[in-house]
């Protein structure tokens, strides 16, 4: 498995807070090609640490692509560059002795930076409670059998389930916009007959606050679903608009 | 000394928790709102709890360290789901669930819970679905299941590989409308450092704001940790990066007791190391035992690639020692014996690692088949090692999971201090010293959704809560401690640094405090330990100041608590004279080299009273077995 070690040159991002400027700063770095991107940081952190330096702030969590809390935008492309997968599985042997790496956080209107790497990604909670769910109480569902559901339906709602939440789409969007994450939850629930009758009052409720935010609007570049690590499909997002426009209809209340 | 009541309810088994449902005092609707809950964690116990608790009326105060509730570390869960529900036919009940786990815990843990568990295991699942969990179907539209880690009986639910998302993602949105609703106010990006106890009742709790350094109070008429378990002790683990023992360690100090410790389970199927640069291991799916063959070369030292060992020279270890379970063997006993083989010096090619062969299941179900079960399994393993499984076996090793162990509650799951409730994994409850497979999932979720919404109203009915505000002493005593430390960590300036000390402290519990023991190891671990937390408040160097995001100074508060964790597991393991479930002592074993419980001097539940630096005073809560008959455990 093991090679020689990379000589890496990392030009990463570091911001004290939301309303000071940042800058990139230059670190050299040596590491095996077997390990993670983040055991890179790791070491380069442990490395500053011993030297009284301040090491970089950035997050990440199950280390394992699920829990979505990881994401730099590595080299200009959200979680780097192999394709569907989150930062925490990218792994040096993808990288050549001698590059030069630019590290930068999640840039978008909607997730101010909280420091160096780390940035604020609450608004796609924001958008979730407004309507991202059934309205079921703890003890009032029915056997979970009683209601049959076609295995593709129910795998169709399980890829737009599959989401992890990391914002991804929201830093690859030219405008910003949350229109993969927002869809794919919409999706997600209209499929399935548990989250039919609530179907309409959720994707207005949802895009409200989605458009509240400042996320931006979505202009159909497509980049979102290639820089998503779970390859969510923007088949969903046209999903989304027919139900939001279903939805118009419906509504008593037309607001213009 | 503390007398434990764990306030089984009498009666038959199974009619112990509706009895004790009706008995449980209720609190008016009208009242409910009046009372204050501070839940600690939105993983699957605290987002389920909180969210039922916000549904019934409560007013809740959720508080996470994570960004958002999102992303607990229960979302990494793979496997599956338990519930007792029979739709495959297969014999399933809720009493052999009841009769598996008991048994799976190699009878250290309670009936009563573990019953009440398989009680309300069918409820999860109908209330999952109800949430819109997308759990695998059939062609007929109904829930698929699975037989998983050791059952002989189909009833492990699942989400490809991702249950443990799904179900998150369910009870994450379930609190999210309580949010909405009101009923629940969540507070993220807060780490909580102690409780406040004021009359002996825990009214609160203290927090540090990560972005911001500044230290925040909340008070409560009760307080439920769900803060998860503690195995990143030993550095290297398969949990999250941030799962820590802060919460229950400091609930401890404060008075709570902490049950055994020692019992933490290794996982047969992870990744092997990479390097010294290893920031954690990695699961791979328990499931992939169901197909796959785990092998070793018959031959030491034999350097030859896995597809040049012809198949007589190949050791199906455990096929071989449990012929009626074989690959499917519970966790604790595939990992010992993985150890063994390599401590014979059969690894692969001389590592420590044993293959997990897919060969014959691919010749037997065609690549298709395997690909629908395990594509993204296979994937996740190929981008991390660089290998195709489909063609080379894959490679693994045990690596610590979970911990049975816990802080002490009583069956309506409070702790020893009055008001301080304990859910999931940060408990001790149910798994007593080994958990079955996908019998996680379900005890968050019981917990969360099925227990605590009915126990924790008979507590706050039957108190009478003196008012009390955030400006009460013990808080700004708490206050004060929490401060003093932290200006302790940050002017140290030593030389060695946070990690550097953690992976210290990992390789001693994992090589004395781990999955072999004995008493010499055990006694010389706990030196070992104490050295090292002198060494840590000597020496150690934490960067930056407290009033700012520092994931230096988190991180040092954390392994401040595991280097005195670590000494209670070892104290534990050290006094448990006899071998159970995930507790191997070497002292004790049969003569085939498998498990030899004591139940006549053994058969309690350890609980640890924290008495100063490196003291502690036992108290036993002996276990009663009268539905479960005790046996050797055996798996031949
Ligand atoms: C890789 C992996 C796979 C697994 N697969 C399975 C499986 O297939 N089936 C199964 O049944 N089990 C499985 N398990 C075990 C199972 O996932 C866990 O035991 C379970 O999810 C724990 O849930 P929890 O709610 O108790 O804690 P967690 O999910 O760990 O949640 C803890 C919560 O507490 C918060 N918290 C902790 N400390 C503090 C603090 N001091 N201040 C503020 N907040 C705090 C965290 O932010 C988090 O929200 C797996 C475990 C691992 C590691």
């Amino acid at each position: 498995m093991s090679g020689n070690n990379l000589n890496l040159k990392l030009k990463i991002w570091k911001q004290k807070g939301p309303n000071t400027a940042g800058s990139f700063v230059n670190y050299d770095v040596s590491v095996s090609p077997d390990a993670s991107f983040l055991e890179m940081l790791d070491e380069l952190n442990d490395r500053l640490e011993r030297n009284n330096e301040e090491p970089v702030s950035f997050e990440s969590d199950c280390r394992e692509g699920i829990c979505g809390t990881c994401g730099l935008v590595i080299n200009g492309l959200p979680h780097g560059p192999i394709p569907k997968i989150a930062t925490c599985q990218l792994h040096m042997r993808n990288f050549k002795d001698g590059d030069t790496i630019y590290i930068e956080p999640f840039r978008a209107k909607a997730f101010p930076v909280i420091k160096d790497l780390i940035v604020d990604r609450s608004g796609l909670d924001r958008v979730i409670e407004a309507g991202g769910y059934v309205s079921v109480n703890t003890g009032s569902a029915v056997d979970a059998n009683a209601i049959p559901i076609s295995k593709d339906v129910a795998s169709e709602a399980f890829d737009a389930a599959a989401c992890i939440g990391c914002g991804a789409c929201v830093a690859a969007c030219k405008n910003g916009s949350a229109m993969l994450f927002v869809s794919a939850k919409v999706s997600h629930l209209a499929l399935l007959p548990q989250g039919y009758p609530e179907r309409f009052k959720r994707v207005e409720a949802m895009v409200k606050v989605m458009d509240e935010l400042g996320f931006g609007a979505c202009t159909n570049t497509y980049v979102c679903e290639a820089e998503c690590p779970k390859g969510i499909s923007v088949k969903n997002i046209a999903r989304m608009n027919r139900e939001f426009i279903n939805a118009k209809i419906k509504s008593k209340t037309v607001e213009v | 000394m503390i007398k434990l009541d764990s306030k089984i309810p009498d009666g038959n088994i199974a009619e112990k928790w509706t009895n004790h449902k009706f008995n449980l005092k209720l609190v008016n609707p009208a009242n409910k709102r009046k009372y204050n809950i501070i839940v600690i964690g939105t993983g699957l116990a605290g987002a389920s709890a909180a969210a039922s608790l916000g549904e019934l009326g409560y007013n809740v105060t959720a508080i996470t360290y994570h960004d958002s509730a999102r992303r607990a570390h229960s979302i990494s869960a793979q496997g599956g789901i338990n519930a007792a529900k029979n739709y495959q036919n297969d014999g399933d009940s809720v009493y052999r669930l009841f009769y598996d786990t008991v048994k799976g815990g190699d009878y250290r843990a309670r009936e009563a819970n573990v019953y009440r568990l398989a009680e309300v295991s069918g409820n999860i699942i109908d209330q999952c679905v109800a949430q819109g969990v997308p759990f695998a179907r059939e062609y007929g539209g109904l829930l698929d299941n699975r037989s998983f880690g050791g059952a002989q009986v189909s009833r492990t639910f699942y989400a490809r590989g991702q249950t443990g998302q799904q179900l998150l993602l369910g009870a994450y949105s379930a609190l999210a409308r309580q949010v909405n609703a009101g009923t629940v106010k969540l507070y993220t990006r807060r780490e909580m450092l102690d409780i406040v106890v004021i009359d002996g009742m825990a009214r609160g709790v203290v927090a540090r704001n990560m972005v911001t350094g500044e230290i925040e109070n909340y008070t409560g008429n009760a307080v439920i940790l769900t803060t998860g378990g503690y195995a990143n002790v030993f550095f290297l683990s398969t949990n999250a990066m941030m799962c820590n023992a802060t919460a229950i360690w400091r609930a401890h100090k404060k008075g709570a007791l902490f049950a055994n410790p020692c019992f933490t389970q290794i996982h047969p199927t992870c990744l092997p190391l990479h390097g010294e640069s290893q920031s954690k291991l990695t699961l791979m799916s328990e499931s992939l035992r169901n197909d796959g063959r785990i092998w070793v070369s018959k031959l030491k030292g034999d350097m030859r690639e896995p597809n040049d060992i012809p198949e007589e020279e190949r050791d199906y270890f455990l096929e071989r020692k449990y012929p009626s379970y074989g690959n499917l063997s519970p966790r604790d006993i595939s990992s010992r014996s993985a150890k063994e083989v390599i401590d014979e010096g059969r690894g692969a090619k001389g590592q420590e690692a044993v293959y997990l062969d897919f060969e014959d299941a691919i010749k037997r179900l065609g690549r298709k088949a395997i690909e629908e079960k395990y594509g993204n399994l296979f994937e996740i393993y190929q981008t991390i090692t660089g290998e195709d499984p489909y063609k080379v076996p894959m490679k693994i090793y045990p690596a610590p999971h979970y911990t049975m162990g816990g802080l002490w509650v009583d069956y309506n799951l409070m702790s020893t201090i009055p008001g301080l409730f304990v859910l999931g994994e940060a408990n001790f409850s149910d798994h007593g010293a080994n958990r079955l497979g996908a019998s996680a999932l379900m005890q968050g979720l019981a917990d969360g959704y099925f227990v605590i919404p009915y126990t924790i109203g008979d507590y706050l009915a039957t108190q009478k809560f003196p008012s009390v505000t955030t400006g009460h002493e013990n808080f700004k005593m708490v206050d004060q401690e929490i401060s003093e430390t932290a200006e302790k960590l940050l002017s140290i300036k030593g030389k060695h640094t946070v990690d550097e000390i953690h992976k210290k402290l990992g390789r001693i519990m994992w090589h004395k405090v781990g999955m072999s023991r004995n008493a010499k190891g055990l006694a010389e671990a706990i030196e070992e330990i104490k050295e090292l937390r002198k060494l840590f408040w000597q020496d150690v160097i934490v960067t930056g100041n407290g009033e700012e995001l520092n994931q230096t100074l988190e991180r040092a508060g954390r392994v401040a608590d595991y280097l005195e964790l670590g000494e209670l597991m070892a104290v534990d393991a050290l006094h448990r004279e006899e071998s159970c479930g995930g507790h191997f002592r070497e002292e004790y074993q049969t003569e085939d080299g498998e498990a030899k419980r004591d139940d006549e001097n053994f058969r309690y539940v350890a609980a640890w009273e924290f008495a100063g630096e490196s003291k502690w005073k036992l108290t036993k809560e002996p276990l009663e077995f009268e539905y479960v008959k005790l046996s050797q455990r055996s798996y031949k």
